[in-house]
């Protein structure tokens, strides 16, 4: 017998259900319990950079809108800074920059929206400049395992990108390009099955 | 040393997207396989909680509620380590719970379950691990709830868990259940985990030894994160 290796398994997931917002968006649950609910505000009002509003739907296999999802967003500042240590340059990421969101949708149309401001690019690996993107995480009754993925820019240069071309099939790139619908607004539908199903990562 | 990437999620361990027996998965699963990712700087952070950002009751859940009395319902604490694959504590990280009440009826407006509502019960609360990992909550243990998938299905009773961790790619909800639950085998959505031993995981023991007598009954639950391995070997990413 080899030694064992002894690590732990990860705790497996379970789907949030259809009552997550219980215990992580009380007040879309109905009621008020906490002095503040967490996830409101990616950006303080003077953090610098272009102010943008992002909405959209998730749809199931069906077409339906998903009604009952819960989004969490995460992202760095408009100079491409995230507001954590094991970022290098963390310490002159914006103050009052969170970086990270919490969104609920409308209960009858399933549309949802955030306000932030643009993230700038982020290295990624090898030294390889990411184009400015969001990482979504989407949990929902019928979703097993927290889906991940990334929202980009239609009005950024998108092309050297390393996570897009990490996806062999151009067409299916376009399904993490956000739609630039107004000044500093986009849209940005994730299509859980399907046609034009979103890509969705194992990070 | 610098640690680098996370180990990548055992996808036979958890369960996978589509698990028609829990039919609202069948519409809500995504047909093509995921991209896999090695981790970058976007996935190796993530957002950071402090003390400021919650209350002082926020995890006493027979307390944060309450206005007329003491919530009905078993009392107890639900208590535990967040650790990670190394077996490493995860301290200051933002642990989340949410509950139905004593009679399985969720303070949701959309839960039309007849048990009625507890007034006194709101089912939800928050806590940040100490230096050593550990959390605790006190509340009510949750009861069983009917819903719509087969004609006849019940919920065992369980505990929504909401984790953290340091990086956002380690960002895992799950559900505890209680030990000796008949019902907890006999759950599609438990059993959307194919590894019997995965479902012992989310098996939280009764805890004598940190019940407090006359006062109430304790359970056991431990929280294992993705852990993370050192950059041996290999060109550093880029920034770290």
């Amino acid at each position: 017998m080899p030694q064992p290796l002894n690590y732990l398994k990860e705790s497996p997931s379970q789907t949030a259900g259809p009552y997550v917002h219980i215990g992580l968006a009380p007040g879309a649950a109905g009621f008020a319990i906490f002095r503040q609910e967490l996830g409101r505000e990616i950006a303080a009002p003077d953090v610098p950079g272009e102010r943008i509003r992002v909405e959209g739907i998730v749809f199931d296999g069906t077409g339906s809108p998903v009604t009952d999802v819960l989004i969490e967003v995460w992202q760095a500042d408009a100079a491409g800074i995230y507001p954590h240590p094991e970022d290098p340059r963390h310490a002159d990421c914006a103050k009052g920059f969170r970086g990270w969101g919490r969104i609920v949708p409308d209960f009858e149309t399933g549309l949802w929206a955030f306000e932030t401001i643009k993230p700038g690019a982020v290295p990624g690996r090898s030294g390889r400049m990411m184009a400015p993107h969001i990482s979504f995480w989407l949990v929902a009754r019928g979703i097993n395992i927290g889906l991940s993925t990334r929202m980009y820019f239609e009005d950024e240069d998108n092309a050297a990108d390393p996570v897009l071309n990490l996806i062999e099939q151009p067409p299916r790139r376009e399904t993490l390009i956000a739609r630039r619908t107004g000044p500093g607004r986009y849209r940005f539908d994730i299509r859980l099955q399907g046609e034009d199903e979103t890509v969705f990562l194992d990070v | 040393m610098k640690p680098a990437e996370f180990y990548p999620r055992d996808r036979l361990w958890h369960p996978p997207a589509l698990t028609p027996d829990y039919k609202t998965s069948v519409a809500r699963s995504p047909r093509w396989a995921m991209l896999s990712l090695q981790g970058s700087l976007s996935e190796i952070t993530g957002p950071v909680f402090g003390h400021g950002d919650i209350g002082p009751l926020d995890n006493d859940l027979i307390r944060n509620f309450a206005t007329t009395g003491d919530p009905v319902g078993e009392r107890i604490i639900v208590h535990g380590r967040v650790l990670d694959e190394n077996g490493r504590p995860v301290p200051n990280t933002l642990v989340e719970i949410w509950q139905a009440n004593a009679g399985g009826r969720y303070r949701h407006k959309k839960d039309t379950y007849l048990a009625p509502i507890d007034p006194n019960f709101g089912g939800c609360g928050r806590t940040l691990t100490d230096e050593s990992g550990y959390y605790f909550f006190r509340t009510i243990k949750p009861g069983a709830y009917p819903w719509r998938n087969w004609v006849n299905n019940w919920r065992p009773a369980h505990i929504h868990v909401s984790v953290f961790g340091t990086a956002f790619s380690q960002r895992l909800i799950t559900q505890m259940y209680f030990e000796g639950d008949p019902l907890i085998h006999q759950c599609p959505i438990v059993n959307t985990i194919p590894d019997p031993r995965a479902i012992d995981q989310l098996i939280a023991p009764l805890d004598m030894n940190a019940a407090i007598p006359l006062d109430c009954l304790a359970y056991k639950f431990d929280i294992v994160l993705r852990g993370r391995r050192s950059t041996l070997f290999e060109n550093r990413l880029e920034g770290n």
